[in-house]
């Protein structure tokens, strides 16, 4: 355990991930959409790190390409050292089961022939992490335990189970294997607002017991101020800032970290409402053809001459605090 | 009647049930009663499963019958009731008095048509305009709400368009007649916070401009916070606290309403940490489950003994702000309270 804190859990360089879209007449062209373009992450073990940003943006494809679900164009990803982007899927498949996913959709990520013991059996079974029947049941109630879950689940289909029970059976099933590295696409989204707050204290508490890390991607940014060490903000396929998650509420830089903020709205009927706050106007313009120089500048409401020129770099402006953006210079 | 107090809507006892066969009918949306003024927002906020999106669909009468039917309960737009409407009544007032906005803007529009002649179609239905001049008010109402090249655009298929767009044609549609009521259902929470953000503000500025009532209907209780002068929180099918938004966020009477707001967070007070958010136990009870007493009872952290035993009327607790809990019983409630209570006993 000592060993694994100082080594990263994921580190992927320059990730990129494309998908072809078929145009013109007859579909004879084919362009590609960059739906990650050049992204380079670090997740410490036992940490959490925040991905935020708006659908479209390419937090998704990102979640999945590091972990290979979908096979990136170009970049590295190492998980503990080793070069997944070179193993074979054979190999890959060794590794998975440190590798877990928890979905956004809980009621269409579990199998409804199935019962929650068999959910939760099948994937030690498969690894061999369970040799007996009497061994497999035992594991599956200490998981249901792990998630706060009573026992006389284990009978019930997953159409018997209401949103919060399935996705923490969802986060069992992800548990079952011992994993390293959760990642977690949107998992609260689909919940009820009382549930959220349920399951995103269960995902807190798993982390404190187990040390597990997650990659945790919503467009909540309460919830990933919450649960997250590092914050990413990303924006049409690139990351725009990253920084520990209180340095970047504190300050945040980006014009469009700070129009993320802005656009939440607050619970208290005597704060400003987020439309006559300072947000970004417009919608996220089509990936298939991103504004040349900065992508955000054609919603910034900063944006000048170089901004539409110049693409900026990611570049460090304060320990652990980078940001792109050519009004934050260093 | 003055003018500015005008009563849009007034929904008295309303009650909808799941009707089958074989089984007794089982209430889903339970005497529920509220008003909208002219040109007054008013929030609905509840979980998911309690009823909220039902009372909407029953005032349009939207309903499929079968399971569900109103089976009591009055709902008088501009003094009369729609109940007593016929089917093709209610028809030429869907659309033209009182419209809808739902959730999912790309399921609500026809995959097949264009968004132009969605719109069009209200115009040529309710207000009998020709091609060409539907047309132009279409291209009018889309520059209205904010969507850019308007020409272009009436072109477009629902699939075209983001989920932004798709919601501002919907917009479009709800007010293309005009009409004195708008029943927007979660209208921002497939969106985007930008994007939500700025469609908050399109109907915020649609409400000042055009004098429409809106009965606004979500789960989430900041958006409510500031768009809704008056709220309305239900839980299992019935209105548990009701008052002006600036109250009920200020001092929330109803434990479920207390516990519903601390499960959101403040954006300044959540950090990393051993802190947790506070969360309410349990989960909201099945419309199959008969719970005795106060639904919420339960999950109450303050439940004592007479909360499983009896349901607790909607007490008044000021001059316009009503709670349905013991908690506030004054001793002139509890009295009237405890009488019915006795001879609810000496029935059974």
């Amino acid at each position: 355990m000592s060993e694994k804190t100082d080594r990263g859990v994921l580190e992927i360089e320059d990730l990129f991930v494309f998908y072809p879209v078929s145009t013109g007449l007859w579909k004879q062209k084919t362009n590609y959409l960059k739906a990650v373009d050049g992204v380079s992450l670090y997740i410490r073990s036992g940490e959490t790190l925040g991905l935020v940003g708006e659908s479209g943006c390419g937090k998704s494809s990102l979640a999945m390409a590091s972990i290979r679900l979908i096979e990136p164009a170009y970049g590295r990803i190492f998980f503990e050292g080793k070069d997944l982007m070179k193993m074979s899927r054979r190999k890959l498949r060794g590794i998975r089961k440190w590798l877990q996913v928890v979905f956004q959709n809980p009621y269409d990520s579990l199998n409804p022939r199935m019962k929650v013991s068999q959910i939760l059996g099948e994937g030690m079974r498969v690894h061999g992490i369970v040799k007996t029947k009497d061994e497999e049941r035992k594991k599956v109630l200490g998981l249901l335990e792990l998630v706060g879950m009573e026992s006389s689940y284990l009978e019930h289909y997953p159409h018997e189970l209401s949103g919060g029970e399935r996705q923490r059976v969802c986060i069992a099933r992800a548990l079952s294997l011992q994993p390293h590295l959760i990642v977690a696409d949107e998992p609260l989204s689909a919940l009820d607002v009382s549930i959220q707050a349920q399951i995103a204290n269960l995902l807190k508490d798993l982390q404190e017991k187990l040390s597990v890390s997650y990659l945790f991607i919503s467009h909540d940014l309460k919830m990933v101020k919450f649960l997250s060490h590092i914050i990413a903000v990303m924006y049409l396929g690139k990351i725009v800032e990253i920084a520990e998650a209180e340095a970047l509420f504190l300050q945040p830089m980006h014009p469009y970290t700070r129009a993320l903020m802005e656009a939440i709205p607050q619970p208290d009927p005597f704060a400003p409402p987020p439309w006559l706050r300072f947000s970004a106007h417009g919608e996220l313009p089509s990936p298939l053809n991103p504004p040349s120089g900065c992508r955000f500048r054609t919603r910034c409401n900063f944006a000048w001459e170089k901004c539409f020129n110049e693409e900026p770099e990611l570049i460090e402006i304060k320990p652990k605090h980078k940001v792109a953006c050519h009004l934050v210079t260093t | 009647m003055n003018e500015v107090n005008q009563i849009e809507l007034k929904v008295e006892n309303l009650e909808i049930s799941l009707i089958r066969k074989g089984y007794e009918p089982l209430k889903i949306v339970d005497g529920v009663s509220f008003e909208i003024k002219k040109g007054e927002i008013i929030g609905i906020v509840g979980e998911s499963g309690c009823g909220k999106t039902l009372t909407a669909l029953g005032i349009m009468r939207l309903l499929s019958d079968p399971p569900l039917r109103i089976t009591g309960g009055k709902i008088l737009f501009k003094g009369e009731n729609l109940l007593e409407k016929s089917k093709s009544r209610m028809r030429k007032i869907r659309g033209k008095e009182i419209s809808m906005i739902f959730q999912e803007p790309m399921s609500a529009l026809d995959p097949t048509m264009t968004v132009g002649n969605q719109v069009m179609e209200i115009f040529k239905i309710h207000l009998g305009l020709g091609k060409r001049h539907a047309l132009s008010r279409t291209i009018e109402l889309f520059n209205l709400v904010g969507i850019p090249d308007a020409e272009k655009r009436v072109y477009s298929y629902p699939h075209e368009l983001s989920g932004g767009m798709a919601q501002r044609v919907l917009i479009a549609m709800a007010i293309a007649c005009n009409p004195s009521l708008i029943i927007a259902d979660e209208p921002t929470t497939a969106l985007d916070a930008t994007i939500q953000a700025q469609v908050l503000d399109l109907l915020k500025r649609l409400q000042t401009d055009f004098e429409t009532s809106m009965i606004f209907i979500s789960h989430d209780l900041s958006v409510i916070a500031h768009i809704a002068s008056r709220v309305y929180v239900m839980y299992s099918g019935q209105i548990i606290e009701e008052g002006p938004t600036e109250d009920i966020f200020g001092a929330p009477i109803h434990p479920y309403t207390l516990a519903l707001m601390g499960s959101v967070p403040k954006l300044e007070d959540v950090a990393m940490g051993r802190g947790r958010l506070t969360m309410i136990p349990g989960k909201v009870s099945g419309i199959g489950e008969r719970v005795k007493g106060c639904k919420y009872a339960p999950r109450c952290e303050f439940a004592f003994d007479r909360c499983t035993e009896f349901v607790p009327p909607l007490y008044k607790y000021t001059e316009n702000r009503k709670s349905r809990c013991f908690l506030i019983a004054s001793e002139h409630n509890t009295m009237t309270q405890m009488k019915t209570e006795e001879t609810l006993k000496e029935k059974t």
